[in-house]
């Protein structure tokens, strides 16, 4: 009678679980990447609370090693949504808090982003971040609530989760903790471009097929910028690449690819035969628990 | 193309990991990079063979333990349908989280090893699965091969089987004798097997029919949050976000809010911003009302001429989940949907044996994964359904307003 297709049912579960962080918490924020999967959430975010206001900001932690694409992306788009956006700046943490910057070829600022996060939590008094993972991403996340509690640390404890039944979220927390919450949680990375499809979502043209000067490593095509060391012998050509993933431009791999439109995106992942972490996140492949212990450390 | 979410309750043992590798592996839904990540782990443990238990035992101390502590969620979908699995683990707090995870199904697959047949665990899981109203059952009657594939062997277990079932009240058992080590009669059915008549365990999976997990005829809608923009053009806009989470809402229905018993009438319903004539269960919609009367987060917007029952004495199965035991006259916050309410256990009247059905009255003492029946009394009234009639105005969650934890599971009776 009235069958639900399952895009819908995995919108309104989502629209759910935002108005459910809306109604329970003092001062929640949006964490804004600039990547699809934030993107996605600012969607769900309008449909959830329009014609209101988002009852929060989008907060972005930007590393300064951000592609300028993505920046410029998250400009235009919170100019068109007439939403507040707050900025942490993690070169600021760096020199406020005298960090240690890593070094190394691909000196990665994610560990390092942490710190900035947990800072701007502190200082707006955020209760809880509203974040885009995915528990098809990664194992670690495949076994996180869709209310996930954080001390005041930012730390994730996996043996002390509460457990989560039905459609009831347990927001409670003490003064100092917050909690995260994944409104897509039970999206897969298909289920995340179907969406953008059906909706007709603009992304950064970085997702798109473009000619890009990138260095070959391990298999993987990182791009050229002033944030990574080039040696010698290493071997730069220019390719045609799209982007599976936005991170830093450090740590994001590339992928060859001649898909311009999002059907044809949408092709290629339906025949492909690597995650979408395995194939462009350089950070993920350090250990085989490298994202439970960036979470057990205060990472989103 | 839609969606079934589904359980998966069974020990390692009854190759309950490998079933789910299968399922995954068979549907195309394990890339390269996470095999190859298994082989190197199979390699480091030096054991031999691909263990797909690995691919859901995503925390460091499951993997070094060799045990699964918490739930995990597994996607795969085929062209007919997406598929959401929740796999519990077998040994640790077993009841607390297959109720977690059946709370969210709507099926449940029902592993059984052919060498040992129906088992206590067996019931337990049955027993778990009737509790939490799954509707459909799908007894998978494991490792075939190790059997030589016998019919007797299957219909024995079907019959004992079918005593639980007929015992629990369970409707809708299907039974299918499979190989999840070599796949007979999971993707495919299987040769070795021509005595089976029924269909492949995907088959069945991804042609299940669920229209009947909704109730269509109780509307009910809590409101979670107010839409208010107070800006100049909007000014008087006042929408009420929320869920629908059973029946169904028109344009110009005679609502009454609950608890409080307020009346009017539906304005306009909006769906992402569209206006529409008319919403149903599970969609999330913002109302807005002919009338300014009170409402707030909390409360639940019904029809005038189906009313759910506004009480503050709830008798309740309740699964126990915390460490710390449940005494008659504790104090716990109950939350129902959006709505929470301070509450007192009253009465414990007796506590279930989830392995034999047996009811203990008056038990001396409820601890971690026990399940009672206990009369709760609430400071405000509520507004409920019975669980079996209607899940989601039927189910709650009890806090412990100390350590902020969910400690209970409610199931009204």
């Amino acid at each position: 009678m009235h069958t639900i297709e399952y895009l819908d049912q995995l919108e309104s579960e989502a629209i759910h679980i935002m108005r459910e962080v809306a109604g329970q918490f003092e001062k929640p924020a949006l964490l804004f990447s600039g990547g699809k999967d934030s993107i996605t959430l600012v969607r769900l975010a309008e449909k959830a609370f329009r014609p209101g206001k988002f009852p929060f900001p989008l907060v972005h932690i930007d590393t300064g090693h951000n592609f300028p694409e993505a920046i410029e992306y998250r400009d235009r788009l919170v100019n068109q949504l007439c939403e507040k956006l707050i900025v942490g700046s993690v070169e600021e943490t760096i020199r406020e808090k005298g960090l240690t910057v890593p070094v190394g070829k691909f000196a990665s600022r994610n560990a390092l982003q942490t710190f900035t996060l947990l800072d701007i939590i502190e200082k707006h008094g955020f209760d809880a971040c509203i974040g885009g993972a995915r528990r098809d991403e990664e194992k670690a996340r495949a076994k996180e609530r869709i209310f996930s509690v954080r001390n005041e640390f930012g730390q994730w404890d996996p043996k002390l989760q509460r457990p989560e039944l039905w459609n009831i979220y347990n927001g409670r927390i003490h003064k100092g903790e917050n909690v995260r919450a994944f409104p897509i949680s039970n999206w897969t990375e298909l289920d995340v471009w179907n969406y953008i499809r059906k909706e007709k979502i603009d992304l950064p043209s970085i997702y798109f097929s473009h000619e890009r000067l990138c260095l070959s490593y391990q298999e993987q095509l990182v791009s050229v910028s002033p944030f990574i060391t080039i040696d010698e012998d290493d071997e730069i050509a220019m390719k045609r690449v799209r982007y599976r993933t936005v991170g830093d431009m450090t740590c994001t791999a590339a992928v060859e690819s001649n898909a311009t439109t999002i059907d044809e995106i949408i092709n290629e992942i339906i025949a492909t035969k690597t995650s979408e972490r395995g194939e462009t996140r350089i950070d993920d492949k350090v250990s085989e628990a490298a994202m439970e212990d960036r979470k057990k450390n205060g990472y989103f | 193309m839609d969606l079934l979410r589904l359980i998966t309750a069974g020990s390692v043992d009854d190759g309950k990991s490998t079933l789910i590798g299968r399922l995954l592996y068979d549907s195309k839904s394990i890339m390269i990079d996470q095999l190859e990540a298994i082989e190197k782990q199979t390699k480091n443990k030096e054991n031999g063979a691909i263990d797909l238990a690995l691919l859901t035992d995503g925390l460091r101390a499951e993997r070094e333990q060799g045990i699964t502590i918490d739930i995990a969620y597994k996607y795969f979908s085929t062209p007919k349908r997406k598929f959401i699995l929740a796999d519990a683990p077998g040994h640790i707090q077993y009841t607390r989280n297959m109720v977690t995870g059946a709370s969210n199904s709507d099926l449940a697959i029902i592993l059984i090893d052919a060498r040992k047949g129906v088992i206590e665990q067996t019931k337990r899981h049955s027993i778990i699965a009737s509790m939490l109203g799954i509707k459909h059952i799908v007894v998978a009657i494991n490792k075939m091969d190790l059997v030589d594939f016998s019919q007797d062997v299957f219909t024995n277990i079907l019959l004992d089987y079918t005593k639980t079932a007929t015992e629990l009240g369970l409707k809708n058992v299907i039974y299918i004798p499979i190989s999840a080590l070599l796949g007979d009669n999971i993707v495919d059915k299987s040769v070795l097997m021509p005595w089976y008549d029924g269909e492949s365990l995907l088959h069945i999976l991804e042609n299940v029919k669920l229209h009947d997990e909704v109730n269509w005829s109780d509307a009910r809608f809590p409101v979670q949050y107010v839409i208010r923009p107070q800006t100049l053009a909007l000014h008087d806009y006042r929408g009420y976000a929320g869920k629908i989470t059973s029946g169904s809402y028109k344009v110009g229905d005679k609502i009454i809010v609950l608890p409080a018993g307020l009346e009017s009438t539906i304005k306009t319903i909006e769906i992402s911003g569209q206006q529409v004539d008319e919403a149903f269960a599970s969609q999330s919609v913002t109302l807005q009302l002919n009338d300014d009367i009170d409402i707030s987060r909390g409360d639940i917007i019904v029809k005038e001429d189906n009313q759910p029952k506004v009480t503050q004495e709830l008798e309740v199965l309740l699964c126990w989940m915390d460490a710390k035991p449940l005494k008659e006259g504790n104090k716990y916050l109950l939350q129902i949907n959006s709505r929470a309410v301070k509450s007192v256990v009253k009465n414990i009247e007796y506590k279930l044996d989830v392995n034999t059905l047996e009811k203990l009255s008056s038990p001396e003492k409820v601890g971690l994964n026990d399940v009672i029946k206990a009369t709760l009394r609430t400071a405000v009234p509520v507004a409920i359904d019975s669980y079996l009639v209607n899940k989601s105005t039927g189910s709650g969650i009890l806090i412990d307003e100390t350590s902020n934890s969910t400690v209970g599971a409610c199931m009204i009776q």
